[in-house]
């Protein structure tokens, strides 16, 4: 089945002119008069784009990742994935729609209780694949992945990269329109972070998905996105071309995240204030 | 001594009389328990299908059948034991009440091993498209298998437990041998014995569920 390969041609995606996440004028508010955790957010994301979203802890960014998915709904405004109006989904629907993304989160949650192969084969059995399909699926993702060897190995049983791994090939199994990354690079070493990016890129090339990386790393952001959007409190303080916004930031944040970013020792405050905001945290 | 080997096969009827009443009311009180804890977790305000109604309702429900001390619950479901088994004397009457008074219990156990579970995990579940029924059955039970087998552990000892009680109305099994024999006709040896089988059997049941345990972890 041609819609199953492995590769898609970039014409197989989506319209041009419809963009694979559209947030239009997202508020959210966690208590009556707190300041909002989101601030009439609104972003375009182009089909194929790959889109980084920067920031400090506390400026929106798991917010916005969470609205994005799903797992919260927007005060106001609207969440469109691939032209369809997320926010506006009965839970049926909304399930039906949910192959259109593939997330890795911080913690990735394999299950520990599956495989390597019953981890990835997991969404499509959900979503109600036939068994015959999900096999053929499943090695051709660990192979593509580099780990049919683990096939039948639990996820304890994996390095860091290797576990990493396995949460890609899971998020891409529904060949997704859109790849969600919750801070893929962060808690990792610098070796397997490059190999980690590495893969993005490859992912993209192969698979010509839409890819949104949540992160704080400026640097890693830098290394594979077309496009950054930096947030501050809950605003957007500015969004372009990675190039552009590297070479000329505009906003005060930006500056300050370049200026976090320049060595791993200063980096590593940073890293470790972002472990209170982890996906799982509501 | 003469007279406990006299009893022995009383001490072999009884003792597969308790094995009999614990594995039937265990193996039902832990269906039921399952179905109805993680209906529990599910329908929690923290759940992946919020239900006030029904949750509160379950929880009532639950916490109702477990204030009812064990031996009046023997007495209060006479009725309906009699209906259901067309007697209230014998073992498989003494089932009934240990499946209706144990699977309050096995819910609150099997609620608080899937409460165990990463909620991370279950929001991953719900972003992958899984229904509700699905992250339980795919989620929910499979990562906590260790924890299950460690309630069901602590179930099936509890239920030995009630077992005497219902022994003693008329159920069989070593907790009535232990009061007819041991306390009404004054024969402490008789009384020993079945206790030492008693602990013996409790033992065995937790080695083997901290061993299966182990065994089912992959964490």
């Amino acid at each position: 089945m041609e819609a199953r390969s492995i590769q898609r041609n970039k014409s197989q995606t989506l319209p041009v002119e419809l963009p694979a996440v559209d947030v239009r004028a997202v508020t959210r508010r966690f208590a009556p008069g707190a300041p909002p955790a989101l601030d009439g957010i609104s972003l375009q994301i182009a089909a194929g784009e790959v889109h980084g979203v920067l920031g400090l802890s506390g400026a929106g960014k798991t917010t916005l990742l969470r609205c994005i998915a799903r797992l919260e709904i927007p005060d106001s405004g609207k969440i469109l994935i691939a032209g369809s109006d997320w926010t506006a989904l009965t839970p049926s629907e909304l399930r039906r729609e949910r192959g259109k993304m593939g997330i890795v989160f911080q913690q990735l949650h394999l299950l520990s209780s599956r495989t390597v192969a019953a981890n990835v084969s997991l969404p499509l059995e959900l979503n109600g694949t036939p068994r015959s399909s999900i096999t053929s699926r499943v090695i051709e993702l660990l192979e593509w992945f580099d780990i049919a060897d683990k096939a039948k190995s639990y996820p304890a049983q994996l390095s860091g990269g290797q576990r990493q791994r396995v949460a890609l090939a899971r998020a891409l199994a529904t060949n997704p329109r859109v790849l969600l990354a919750d801070e893929p690079t962060s808690a990792l070493d610098p070796e397997t972070r490059a190999s980690v990016l590495n893969t993005l890129r490859s992912i993209r090339e192969q698979f010509g998905i839409t890819i949104l990386i949540i992160t704080h790393d400026l640097h890693s952001a830098a290394a594979i996105c077309d496009r950054i959007t930096v947030l501050d409190a809950g605003r957007i303080a500015e969004s372009g071309p990675a190039r552009q916004i590297l070479d000329s930031p505009a906003s005060e944040i930006t500056k300050r995240l370049l200026s976090h970013d320049v060595s791993p020792q200063n980096r590593a405050p940073v890293l470790h204030s972002t472990h209170f905001e982890e996906i799982g945290q509501p | 001594m003469n007279s406990l080997l006299d009893l022995g096969p009383e001490f072999l009827e009884a003792t597969l009389q308790t094995l009999a009443m614990v594995s039937v009311a265990v193996f039902c009180c832990a269906v039921f328990g399952l179905l109805l804890g993680s209906w529990l977790t599910v329908t929690s305000p923290q759940g992946i299908a919020p239900a006030r109604g029904i949750h509160q309702a379950l929880a009532a429900f639950v916490n109702l059948s477990r204030s009812v001390p064990f031996l009046i619950l023997i007495v209060l479901l006479l009725p309906f034991t009699r209906f259901l088994v067309g007697t209230s004397i014998g073992t498989a009457a003494a089932i009934v009440p240990l499946v209706i008074g144990g699977t309050p219990y096995a819910a609150r156990l099997v609620e608080a091993a899937l409460l165990d579970v990463d909620p991370g995990l279950i929001q991953a579940m719900t972003t992958m498209g899984a229904s509700p029924v699905q992250a339980v059955w795919k989620a929910y039970l499979p990562e906590a298998v260790p924890g299950l087998i460690r309630a069901f552990t602590v179930l099936a000892i509890t239920t030995i437990n009630f077992s005497a009680m219902a022994g003693a109305v008329g159920g069989g099994g070593l907790g009535d041998l232990a009061i007819r024999y041991g306390y009404q006709r004054f024969r402490l040896s008789v009384l020993l014995v079945c206790c030492i089988v008693l602990i013996l059997l409790v033992q065995l049941i937790q080695f083997g569920g901290n061993h299966l345990a182990r065994h089912f972890d992959r964490r």
